[in-house]
């Protein structure tokens, strides 16, 4: 966006509010700026929803244990599966990259900040705002229940799923003295859709300004981590996705809001419009909640391979090459709409060639840990145990794309199978090794490995379990998406079988709650360079100070902080050196320190933290930080606030509407005329 | 790709120190442009995919032409005038500046009452969003058109108000660079929607 | 002013130049619809002049032709692929099997 100048010496004075200038307590997370601190928001946050989506889960699997469950109505059941694809995939999958977006990116690339940290924090506010909202449909007259996916007519349809009446809503009930139009689940659906999605593109656009512009000197676009990698693509997919899924979600608003006939077929609109514009969004979805997941795996095998990334610029062309053939498979997910054979068979093609790039990356970490000396830690089973299930989601992704198969296969739970192998064995399985490998970066300390590696394998089983028998399920012909199922169709003890799984895989994510807890405060201490790894993130100390690096680093490799601990002498042959011992390194290494002790967890100075005393000889700079702010939060709940307008009418909604648009401009204005670093904080970091 | 010295000391958004050597700014102005073009596709194609669908409704016959021409005509020179304000601003020349903020922000407000004017006149003869899929597109199309205008008049007004206060000066050119980035795009849409949702639509359905 | 040193800006003469060719360009637009030309003929001519104002705002007044190749590449990217991606929903819309 546009903001007018800030000039740093701009009176301060014309701000309403005294500026929020706090960096500790628990206020002060409410105003941070600070990418690291944001980060850890966001997985808190993100975490939170997991658990959430994951009883919605358990709830669904009971309801489905036995044949007619009666756990759940069949209208509970509609709200709770859609739930729970709802929060997997905008308030947990989608915000747990964010996190290791947000505390890394910058520290990979030795940066200070974000390009933009107060529009960082907006992200993060914006992200919360929507879950909010959409959650307190409960209270409103319950939630969303058309599916994740949102198809019309379905999401057209009023409350009561028995009263099919497509159309407007039209009856009203009183909620707190304020009447509301029935059938309002899915306008909760297209509004909280729509404010995560304004979180995302400002995230998109953030991270992508702060990997072209703001890396270290040095540091080229081929000696980024492929985490990074990960970041731009996936950035830039939510740049060209999120309008196309906003438009739908508009669309759908003002069909179930306001009348219009975009998707009602009753009125000459067309279904397969909404089909085609959820996918086209939908499909670089997939790849926004996989590709981190990729990222992440391939920072931590080449750690306990004690290797090299295998075949990097492979890696990153096939990310790249799945970003852009991820635009041209969506009509895979409609091959039983009847788009006819010529577009049938151009999906389906190019749905099997965007496997190439997979598998590429697929054999790249396998060549990683080939002959490697391989430490099998909690986050490197998490990796491995990706590349296995993800592989198993792919396999069964290829046979999707075979159009006749696929007509057999769609809207079971074969479908169900292969997507969830892809985004919990693929997804949650890498975001789980990031925080297991990250999490004494963030705090300090390193995770329990005995209750790590249970978490591992409980998960491990639990998954197999629960997401196996979905294939055979769906290949007997069991449709997804229902309430409930009759006896007699011979599914009775596969689905018993899921329903066990689903609480083994609960007492694994307990099991990895109550090692993030206790880890906390009883860690081992990490020091910064706890896993001898080979990134620059782990320089400075553990967890970084809020300006990351005294001094930024100059990033002359790939694997900067492994060739600062092995210069290599000769072909093959790494000699570990004390820091600074080889004559070779210049610039920002101070000699005279300790080198780490190898490979363990007990080293506790990495030779080139800032907290060296050889950095004092050197140049140091006064840094300036941005300042907090209040400014990010209130603009950010703005946006639910004026959401409520649709859902109350009038004369309630004018207020609501008011009062957001109010909140939302004001905030904005605050933030544009308020100086990015406050002039009485200058002084503050020396 | 070279890279510049990145200096240490500051996150701030000028192009000395970045990567690339670029503003941080223009750079994410840009980002969002072409984040733009697929939100308005989405909603030019619903229109043309809608533009046979009108469920015994009135069509592109309620189109005025000459109306729509002119008002086109007014937002096309107000990218005039907002290059001249950015000609100005780089120059220094403050009150030149002003001269043409004012003069592009009441184009735009022209326009936008010239919007809301055919707005009235077409739900005054029976055309609105639940009339018909054709009307639905056409309302949500350039209704948005309508708010992104909108959003630029309010910004212009505050570049404007910032340059009385002394607040935005001729260091600052680069924010009036990227507020017409921003209105140039508006201002491109509409050439776009001038032909595709008045002007050819128009012809089929037999003139106005 | 970051973009003084390596990037040329056109001056007030030539802006006010692609102005005038804008003008003209509209009133040529408009001039063809009152000669109701048959739509094969019009509708071409139409888009063809409607690219030429787009192409001159944009490398023009929006400076694409003086900037950095990397903002020719993102709004080119976006717009292309909008382009296709909407061109092939359209056509499943017009030639599809159902």
């Amino acid at each position: 966006m546009t903001t007018l100048a800030e000039r740093p010496s701009a009176s301060r004075s014309r701000s309403p509010f005294r500026r929020p200038l706090a960096e500790t307590g628990l206020g002060s997370w409410f105003t941070t700026v600070d990418h690291k601190r944001i980060g850890i928001l966001y997985f808190v946050s993100a975490m939170v929803f997991f658990v959430i989506g994951g009883v919605e889960a358990l709830l669904i699997r009971l309801q489905l244990a036995t044949p007619d469950g009666q756990v759940l109505t069949i209208d509970q059941y509609n709200q709770i599966f859609t739930m729970h694809g709802l929060t997997m995939v905008f308030f947990a999958v989608m915000p747990l990259g964010s996190a290791f977006f947000n505390y890394l990116l910058p520290l990979m690339i030795g940066a200070r900040d974000v390009a933009f940290p107060r529009l960082n924090a907006f992200s993060y506010w914006v992200f919360l705002a929507a879950g909010l909202f959409i959650y307190s449909s409960v209270l409103l007259g319950g939630m969303p229940d058309g599916g994740w996916f949102g198809y019309a007519p379905l999401s057209l349809v009023g409350g009561d799923p028995l009263g099919y009446t497509i159309g407007d809503a039209t009856t009203t009930q009183t909620i707190a003295g304020n009447t509301v139009a029935e059938g309002q689940r899915m306008v909760f659906y297209s509004l909280g859709l729509q404010i995560a999605g304004i979180a995302s593109l400002a995230s998109a656009v953030n991270f992508i300004v702060t990997i072209l512009n703001m890396r270290a000197p040095g540091m080229t676009l081929m000696r980024m981590p492929v985490f990074v990698w990960m970041i731009l693509i996936v950035s830039f997919l939510m740049l060209f996705a999120m309008p196309v899924i906003g438009v739908a979600l508009w669309e759908l608003m003002m069909d179930t809001s306001f009348g219009a006939n975009f998707f009602d077929p009753a009125q000459g609109g067309d279904p397969v419009l909404w089909q085609h514009m959820f996918w086209l969004f939908g499909h670089p979805e997939v790849y926004i909640l996989i590709l981190p997941a990729f990222g992440i795996v391939s920072e931590i095998l080449p750690v306990f391979s004690r290797k090299p990334l295998f075949g990097y610029t492979a890696i990153v062309f096939s990310g790249i090459a799945i970003g852009f053939i991820g635009w041209g498979v969506w009509a895979h997910h409609m091959f039983a709409v009847g788009l006819g054979p010529v577009a049938n068979s151009a999906f389906g093609l190019s749905t099997m060639f965007i496997a190439v790039p997979t598998g590429i990356k697929i054999f790249n970490w396998i060549g990683t840990m080939w002959d490697g000396r391989l430490r099998l830690t909690t986050p490197m089973l998490f990796s491995i145990g990706l590349v296995a299930m993800f592989t198993i989601g792919g396999l069964s992704g290829v046979t999707h794309a075979v159009v006749p198969h696929n007509w057999q296969q769609t809207d079971t739970y074969y479908v169900v199978a292969h997507f969830h192998y892809v985004l919990f064995g693929g997804a949650i399985f890498g975001l789980m090794a990031g925080a297991y490998y990250w999490y004494p970066k963030a705090t300090g300390r390193l995770m329990n490995e005995r209750l790590g590696k249970a978490h591992f394998w409980i998960q491990l089983v639990g998954f197999n379990l629960t997401f196996a028998p979905h294939h055979i399920l769906g290949l007997n012909g069991m449709p997804r998406r229902v309430a409930t199922y009759e006896d007699g169709y011979g599914w009775n003890f596969w689905n018993l079988v899921s329903t066990v799984g689903a609480f083994v895989i609960a007492l694994g994510v307990l099991v990895f709650i109550i090692n993030l807890v206790i880890s906390y405060k009883r860690g081992a201490e990490a020091g910064p360079d706890p896993w001898d790894a080979r990134t620059v993130e782990w320089l400075t100390t553990s967890p970084p100070p809020p300006h990351n690096w005294d001094q930024v680093p100059n990033i002359r490799a790939r694997d900067e902080l492994w060739q600062r601990k092995y210069p290599t002498q000769g072909q093959r042959e790494q000699v570990r050196v004390p820091a600074g011992g080889s004559g070779e390194l210049e610039g920002d290494v101070a000699p005279g320190t300790t080198a780490p002790t190898e490979g363990t967890t007990g080293a506790t100075q990495s030779p080139y933290t800032i907290s060296d005393p050889g950095y004092d000889k050197g140049v140091r700079h006064d840094v300036h930080m941005p300042s907090p702010s209040y400014y990010p939060l209130i603009a950010a709940f703005g946006l639910p606030i004026a959401a409520y307008g649709v859902i109350f009418d009038q004369p309630a909604g004018f207020v609501f509407y008011a009062v957001g648009a109010l909140l939302v401009l004001g905030g904005l204005f605050g933030w544009v005329l308020e100086p990015p670093t406050d002039p009485s904080a200058e002084v503050a970091h020396q | 790709m070279t890279v510049d010295v990145h200096s240490p000391e500051s996150t701030a958004d000028h192009g000395h120190h970045t990567s690339l050597g670029i503003s941080n700014t223009k750079l994410a102005m840009w980002c969002f442009i072409g984040s733009e073009c697929l939100f308005f596709g989405a909603l030019i194609s619903a229109y043309l995919i809608y533009i046979n669908e009108r469920a015994d409704g009135p069509g592109a016959e309620l189109f005025d032409i000459e109306f729509t021409s002119a008002s086109t005509f007014i937002l096309l020179m107000s990218s005039l005038s907002m290059v001249l304000a950015l000609a100005g601003i780089q120059a220094g020349d403050m009150r030149r500046f002003r001269i043409w903020i004012v003069a592009t922000g009441l184009m735009g407000s022209v326009f936008l009452a010239g919007q809301i004017y055919e707005f009235t006149v077409f739900l005054s003869e029976g055309a609105n969003v639940t009339v018909s899929p054709f009307w639905s597109a056409f309302f949500l199309l350039t209704g948005f058109h309508g708010v992104h205008v909108a959003f630029g008049i309010l910004m212009l007004i505050a570049a404007w108000a910032s340059s009385l206060t002394g607040r935005l000066r001729m260091e600052n050119a680069e924010t009036i660079e990227n507020l017409g980035l921003y209105w140039h795009f508006v201002d491109v849409v509409w050439i776009l929607l001038f032909t595709l949702v008045y002007l050819i639509p128009a012809l089929g359905g037999g003139g106005s | 002013m970051a973009e003084s040193e390596h990037s040329y800006h056109p001056g007030r003469r030539e802006y006010i130049q692609i102005g005038v060719i804008l003008t003209v360009l509209t009133a040529i637009e408009v001039g063809l619809f009152y000669a109701d030309p048959p739509p094969a003929v019009a509708i071409p001519v139409l888009l063809a002049l409607t690219a030429l104002k787009f192409i001159l705002v944009v490398f023009w007044f929006m400076h694409l032709r003086f900037d950095t190749p990397l903002f020719r590449r993102l709004f080119f990217t976006g717009g292309i692929l909008a382009t296709i991606i909407y061109g092939i929903v359209a056509a499943t819309f017009y030639f599809g099997g159902a």
